[in-house]
């Protein structure tokens, strides 16, 4: 991985409090260019503090978020968030293409080209027909899709997912875990998942941050040496992989004040 | 249904049970007449004339003071007690006031109608624009969506369900108000032939105009519900398909 170079994104000590309650305790973690990088926790642990605070939707008591070594205050250009809720996330009364273009309308694009960034990144998640339907006519996994879709037209260095494949069945869920991989290999971007699943997060992975405790702080930075190329079977049958799976899954367990569910 | 109710209303009336009461047999004929004579024209095109413009002028008001009151949560609280204060009086009530300064014309009913059904648009439109959904605010916001893009394709899709019910109760509102302003006062249109037929004992064409003045009000519903189909095809209760 490159150490050497400024991360891509990087939260410098971040604390956040709602009043009297204090939800993130100093949680620090960089991704690097092309990195794949799974934030994981227990339910409650404040993950979607987290990504809200690293998106610049939400602002810290303390620390900063840095892209390319600056620091943000409002939503830069250089970050892409990807909702859990696909079904908010995209608008019912848009049609697919007209959904991807939206976050365009800001950039003098001509409509060529509007176009052209708007099928590939259509073709990148495998919908090369969807353009014209509307969202609700797509299944949950195709409508994820889309809103992957949206992102990636949008051209970001970095992909924020929070929790993005908790409202869809196993097989798509599969399906789609393995498009990231894949759309992280084809364009090289960054991509920062936010997830409950262990299991999820060892088999996408670079590197895993752990977060446990109340208030949430990384209890652990763990590496993910199986390589880049990674398959849902042999992957997760491998000796190495189901050992940091129950490394990961010991360590939650054991922080004192974590709750599960 | 309808058939069965009119053919009880036939019997019960040529037997003499119900008073006044014509048979639907008198009413129809009584509606056949005023449309041969072309009495029923003019009238028909009063009522039609308020109750259009009424109409317009409750959506264009009730829109545009809905849509800031409803993005403002400061403006909304400022004004919640006066708006749940000014629509719950009925709009007859100010018939004496409107009389005294706009008169018995066409102006007096359009006012009254607009005062009636101005509340529905406006509480809708609140509504409407503070339903925006936050996942929806955030993925805009995170994409630098500009301001404008933001109140064309966030805020009106949001609210435009809410408006369309809206406009669809000031619809039916301004029709009763209108009919009703126009046998009160009276000021001419279909109410005022209603008031008229009876004070001169023809009670038959009195029942074909109030005849008249029910199927306007389901035309217009009617019309509206169409037009909303049409406008809001994205929308849960009108989509052809579903996933």
């Amino acid at each position: 991985m490159q150490a050497t170079k400024t991360p891509v994104l990087e939260a410098v000590n971040i604390s956040k409090s709602y009043g009297e309650k204090q939800v993130l305790a100093d949680v620090s973690f960089s991704a690097g260019e092309g990195e794949f990088v799974c934030i994981v926790g227990p339910s409650g642990t404040g993950k979607t503090t987290l990504l809200r605070t690293l998106s610049a939707l939400g602002t810290a008591n303390s620390g900063e978020v840095r892209v390319n070594g600056m620091a943000i205050t409002r939503p830069p250009a250089e970050v892409s968030v990807v909702f859990q809720d696909y079904s908010r996330s995209l608008m019912p009364w848009m049609r697919v293409g007209k959904n991807i273009e939206l976050p365009l309308r800001r950039y003098k694009l001509s409509p060529a080209e509007r176009t052209t960034r708007v099928t590939e990144a259509l073709r990148d998640v495998g919908l090369e027909h969807a353009k014209d339907l509307y969202p609700w006519e797509m299944s949950g996994g195709m409508q994820q899709r889309v809103a992957i879709a949206r992102s990636l037209a949008y051209r970001p260095q970095v992909l924020i997912m929070d929790e993005p494949f908790a409202s869809v069945d196993a097989q798509t869920r599969a399906d789609l875990e393995d498009l990231m991989l894949d759309i992280r290999a084809r364009l090289g971007v960054t991509i920062v998942l936010v997830t409950h699943d262990i299991e999820e997060a060892v088999y996408l992975g670079d590197k895993v941050i752990v977060l446990s405790g109340r208030p949430a702080s990384v209890s652990a930075t763990v590496d993910v040496p199986l390589g880049r190329t990674r398959d849902q079977i042999s992957t997760k049958s491998r000796p190495d992989y189901l050992e940091l799976r129950a490394k990961i899954h010991a360590m939650i367990m054991q922080s004192p004040s974590s709750v599960s569910g | 249904m309808v058939a069965v109710l009119l053919v009880i209303w036939q019997i019960t009336a040529s037997v003499g049970q119900l008073g006044a009461v014509p048979t639907p047999v008198e009413v129809a004929r009584a509606l056949l007449a005023i449309f041969a004579s072309g009495a029923v024209w003019e009238p028909l095109g009063t009522t039609l004339a308020g109750w259009a413009i009424s109409l317009v002028l409750a959506v264009v008001v009730g829109i545009v003071v809905g849509f800031p009151l409803g993005t403002s949560r400061l403006a909304y609280r400022l004004s919640v007690f006066t708006l749940d204060f000014l629509r719950t009086i009925p709009a007859l009530v100010l018939v004496p006031l409107v009389v005294l300064l706009y008169g018995s014309g066409l102006e007096s009913t359009i006012l009254l109608a607009f005062l009636g059904a101005v509340w529905a648009v406006i509480m809708q439109t609140i509504y409407g624009a503070r339903d925006v959904d936050p996942t929806a605010l955030q993925t805009f916001m995170s994409f630098r969506v500009r301001r404008w893009d933001t109140v064309k394709f966030l805020l009106v899709p949001t609210a435009l369900p809410y408006i369309a019910t809206g406009v669809r109760l000031a619809a039916a509102i301004c029709v009763l108000v209108t009919i009703s302003a126009q046998v009160v006062i009276p000021a001419g249109g279909l109410g005022e032939q209603i008031l008229t037929a009876q004070l001169g004992g023809a009670v038959p064409s009195m029942y074909a105009y109030i005849f008249l003045c029910g199927a306007l009000g389901v035309g217009a519903n009617a019309a509206f519900g169409k037009l909303e189909g049409r406008a809001l095809a994205w929308h849960p209760s009108h989509r052809k398909v579903s996933a």
